[in-house]
């Protein structure tokens, strides 16, 4: 019953998945959001202003983040459009350290005056609260990289897709999902462009220029006879591409165990369309799983999030030393288990790495929110966690002597903090396809795409629905099963994985909405994985009456 | 800049209406300043305030329509901002769910905005969190809180004479406290429109108190138990609930109100008679806003009544599809209680478990509204009358329409997320794993 902070745009999947997207900046004309991008020698010119400033004020250290985000969102409900909106937000964020202690201010105002006072501002902000700071900061050192450009990797920029194409597009798979048994379908159409521009008093200047594209939809078939109703969801993964991640490639998707399609680097939504419309209507028909242990094959479309959850969150060092503990908890991975170097996070096999720079990736960035050149590193090794996820306050807590390049702000409004990189499982060596998995499971089930999802503050103790559920006995599928939710503890689940497809398998999941913080900040985070086996879960049943 | 007067917003919104060539013209212009302080490790960690103005308008052209936002006020603005929604609705496909904005309509008037929080200051908010910090380091505690102020206006007109204008306040504090020997974890949240009546070392003091008695907490088996939940652990399933009563959903067969056969439980016998939740925008303890974004004006409205689905939710369009007045969805929630305290409720209760607050709540079947969760941050054993000792977080699963039916009592009410909910006793609630989170 909390009223909101944010505009709700639409709802997508009634009937409880509710999916409610925070509108950031202003509605704009299409127009807009083709406009070239503010020039980077007039940023260079307005950053330099808030670094002098921040520092004739007293600042040992600035940085100005000079942000253009451009969003266009567009909603479809069987055979309508319901809206299609475009968003700008354009702004300076400044932040400093004074006397020790960080301060932030940011004004809409990118005028020289403007940024000055943000500057003013900032400064003011680091020296009251200097007056309360237990510790000062230390930064870890950073390379100056001087005047350097990244941009994601685009063969189409969306936004230059005529509207028209779009929603054509978003209403032929409707048409598709309801001619294959849907009684109802909502579509949707996510782009996003970070036009950021970063400076520091460390002499970088770095402008960067960051898309995201995520198409979804939510299937429902009825049953009036027996009141019964089932969603299915989309299949896809948002990226970090352009508008060639919707022209389906052959290539690009294979079929799966139990008459499943999954999708790599392209996405061919009005397939996905038609069969979530058969296999909605399948679900109502299906049985209800009879509870006990379980070996679990996990799609990836679906582990993603398990990963997201169990793991991503988990070694974010922030969490780990309790600023987040007032809202998203803290973590079970503490830093004594890590010192010990010898703490079992899962099976030997359990290979977990960090990676900001992988194609096509929500996370993929140049460089992260305090000028840091992205990597990749090591999180879990051969099972033992080795690592966390720390930027450059933090990294003399774990002895490194430079950031991780995971520091991260959804605006220019808002102060950046450490979020979660891109966290994937490392596929397996050897070949072994899903088919060849479902082969060795004598009794188990095979799960596919997003459910619910719940851990607890610590990230221990968890339980997951998925997208579809198909029994496993004797090696074969048995058949598709409902009311299926898994429970297990974090290190007892990954300490029971025993076997990873190989990289022929390996395709990322995705989140746009990954929450943070307070006030609660989102970012956009991809998960890769092939599809793995886990022994011996706890399965539930969540069939009630009421 | 943040809250013009009544007169102020009415005489930009006017002038929007005047530049206007469109069939007709919604406009909204909204404003808020919201200050904040966050604090962990017993330290401030970050602080800010943001203060902004915005107008949207909608042109709407037959049954074509588009909107368009600025936050700039001087006239050539406003003249742009119309004419790009303008030119964009021209552009825009038909809707076929277009409904005709809406006449004048008479509001009566809520108290929502109370100057004391919007005087609220920096010093204000550092001063707080030194009253939370302070105790907790004297008892070997952490303390990680935050507060968050609000003060704004809405106001929305369009060119059928509609005008509307409200003025809001609140603030929203949360801190938990844990102990140093990491065994021990307590959680409080407060909410008001006004500052005055919010006494942030009382708050701080109960987190700090029920941290201190979650210490060492044992584990006892998943199953189903009798349980208190105290308002904060309830409110978020009720919410849930409430907030799922749309009439279209169930008319379309999608909904837990939606009956097999067809049709919808509107009128059927939902939950125990005992129960009643109603929203109503003119509670003094909850005052909400007295119209919708369609500038419809809320009432107060029953949704459950002595266990009986009294009214659903109808859209404008919903409602004149099926022939119906249009019920515009709760702004708040209020369920009606008993005289009982929680210390009441504890001493009548044999074998039973307290919970502060239920996190991570995730719908796992719309159907029948399950959810699932954990308990979070001072979970304890209750037994013959008194608290026996502290418990494990346990993982629950569990539909808000069970849980009403299986209603043990009712006690006072507590202002909760701008709702008034009873703490309440409740039997037979399912909890189906443990969880080691402290």
């Amino acid at each position: 019953m909390k009223r909101r902070e944010f505009l709700q745009l639409a709802g997508m999947g009634i009937g409880g998945a509710m999916l409610t997207v925070p509108l950031i900046g202003n509605a704009v004309d299409v127009d807009r959001l083709l406009e070239s991008p503010l020039d980077v020698l007039q940023k260079k010119r307005l950053a330099d202003i808030g670094l002098n400033s921040a520092k004739a004020n007293g600042a040992s250290y600035a940085d100005v983040r000079i942000g253009r985000y451009l969003n266009q969102y567009i909603f479809t409900r069987e055979d309508k459009l319901q809206n299609a909106v475009n968003t700008e937000s354009f702004g300076v964020g400044i932040r400093v350290i004074a006397n020790g202690t960080w301060g932030f201010a940011s004004t809409s105002d990118v005028s020289d005056e403007g940024i000055k006072k943000a500057a003013e501002q900032a400064t003011a902000i680091a020296k009251a609260n200097a007056k309360i700071q237990t510790e000062p900061v230390k930064l870890a050192p950073v390379q100056s990289h001087g005047e350097v450009s990244w941009k994601t990797p685009l063969e189409k920029n969306a936004v230059a897709v005529p509207l028209q194409e779009k929603v054509d597009l978003l209403l032929s798979a409707n048409a598709e999902a309801i001619n294959n048994g849907a009684n109802y379908v909502n579509s949707a159409l996510f782009l996003i462009n970070e036009q950021k521009y970063f400076a520091s008093t460390e002499g970088s200047y770095i402008d960067q220029d960051v898309h995201r594209i995520w198409p979804n939809f939510n299937v429902t078939a009825i049953d009036p006879d027996t009141g019964k109703y089932k969603s299915r969801q989309a299949l896809s993964s948002p990226m970090g591409m352009g508008f060639e991640y919707m022209d389906p490639r052959p290539e690009s998707m294979k079929e799966g165990p139990g008459g499943t399609l999954h999708f790599y680097d392209r996405y061919d939504m009005i397939k996905d369309a038609g069969l979530a419309g058969k296999q909605a209507k399948e679900m109502l028909k299906a049985d209800s799983i009879k509870a006990g242990k379980y070996d679990l094959v996990l799609d990836p479309n679906h582990l993603g999030l398990t990963i997201h959850e169990s793991i991503g969150h988990a070694t974010e060092l922030d969490r780990v030393l309790g600023y987040e503990a007032n809202y998203a908890g803290t973590s079970f991975a503490t830093l004594d288990k890590w010192r010990s170097k010898d703490f079992k996070y899962g099976s030997d096999i359990v290979n977990v790495f960090a990676d900001k720079t992988q194609q096509g990736s929500l996370g993929a960035v140049g460089y992260d929110d305090e000028g840091v050149k992205t990597k990749k590193w090591d999180l879990i090794k051969d099972g033992v966690l080795v690592n966390y996820q720390a930027i450059r306050d933090q990294a003399h807590i774990i002895n490194e002597d430079e950031s991780h390049g995971c520091c991260y702000s959804q605006s220019w409004n808002d102060v950046q903090f450490q979020r979660m990189p891109n966290v994937s499982l490392s596929p397996g060596k050897e070949k072994y396809s899903p088919d060849d998995m479902i082969k060795d499971v004598e009794k188990g089930i095979y799960i596919v795409g997003r459910g619910s999802y719940s851990i607890d503050q610590q990230r221990y103790n968890f339980q997951f629905g998925g997208t579809l559920f198909f029994e496993i006995e004797d090696g074969k599928i048995k058949g598709p099963v409902n009311d299926v939710a898994y429970q297990s503890n974090t290190q007892e689940f990954w300490n029971s994985c025993t076997k990873i497809c190989d990289e022929s398998d390996y395709k990322t999941f995705g989140s746009f909405f990954d929450g943070k913080g307070q006030p609660s900040q989102i970012s956009s985070v991809s998960h890769g994985s092939a599809t793995t086996r886990f022994n011996g879960v706890n399965v539930i049943n969540t069939a009630r009456n009421i | 800049m943040a809250i013009l007067s009544k007169e102020e917003a009415k005489q930009i919104l006017e002038k929007v209406m005047s530049f206007s060539t469109a069939d007709s013209l919604e406009a909204s212009l909204s404003g808020s300043g919201r200050g904040n302080i966050r604090y962990a490790r017993n330290t401030v960690t970050t602080s800010g305030y943001n203060d902004d103005v915005s107008l949207g308008v909608t042109a709407n052209f037959g049954k074509k329509s588009a909107s368009s936002t600025i936050n700039e006020f001087d006239d050539e603005s406003l003249r742009k901002v119309v004419k790009r929604a303008e030119e964009l609705a021209k552009l825009a496909p038909e809707n076929p769910e277009f409904m005709e904005p809406l006449g004048p309509q008479d509001y009566k008037e809520s108290k929502t905005f109370y100057k004391s929080t919007a005087d609220i200051t920096p010093e204000y908010r550092a001063e707080l969190a030194k009253k939370s910090i302070e105790p907790a380091k004297a008892k070997d505690v952490t303390a990680a809180g935050y507060l968050e102020d609000t003060s704004g206006f809405s106001s929305i007109m369009n060119s059928k004479g509609l005008f509307a204008y409200s003025q809001e306040s609140e603030l929203e504090f949360t801190v938990t406290m844990r102990t140093n020997d990491g065994t021990g974890s307590g959680w409080v949240t407060r909410d008001f429109n006004d500052v005055n009546q919010f006494n942030g070392e009382e708050a701080s003091a109960v987190a700090l108190e029920k941290s201190i008695m979650s210490r060492n907490a044992k584990a006892i088996e998943p199953g189903k138990y009798t349980v208190i939940l105290e308002p904060a652990a309830s409110v978020q399933l009720l919410g849930n609930m409430l907030f799922n009563m749309g009439a279209r959903q169930a008319d379309e067969g999608r909904s837990f109100l939606s009956k097999q056969g067809g049709g919808t439980k509107l009128g059927e016998k939902l939950v125990d008679e005992r129960v009643n939740i109603y929203s109503d925008p003119f509670n003094e303890r909850v005052p909400a806003n007295a119209w919708n974004g369609d500038g419809l004006p809320r009432e107060r409205t029953s949704w459950i009544e002595n266990g009986v689905v009294k009214n659903m939710s109808y859209s404008r369009y919903w409602a004149d599809k099926k022939g119906v007045k249009p019920v515009p969805g709760p702004a708040n929630g209020i369920m009606v209680g008993g005289d009982a305290s929680t210390e009441d409720l504890i001493k009548s209760t044999k074998r039973g478990i307290l919970v502060t607050r239920l996190w991570y709540i995730r719908t796992v079947d719309p159907q029948t509204l399950l959810y699932t969760g954990l308990t979070r941050d001072g979970t304890f054993y209750i037994e013959n009358g008194k608290i026996k000792h502290p418990i494990k977080n346990m993982r629950f699963n569990e539909s808000p329409i069970i849980m009403l039916n299986n209603l043990e009592e009712l006690g006072q009410q507590q202002r909760i997320n701008g709702s008034l909910i009873p703490v309440m006793k409740i039997r037979d609630f399912t909890f189906t794993s443990l969880s080691d989170a402290v």
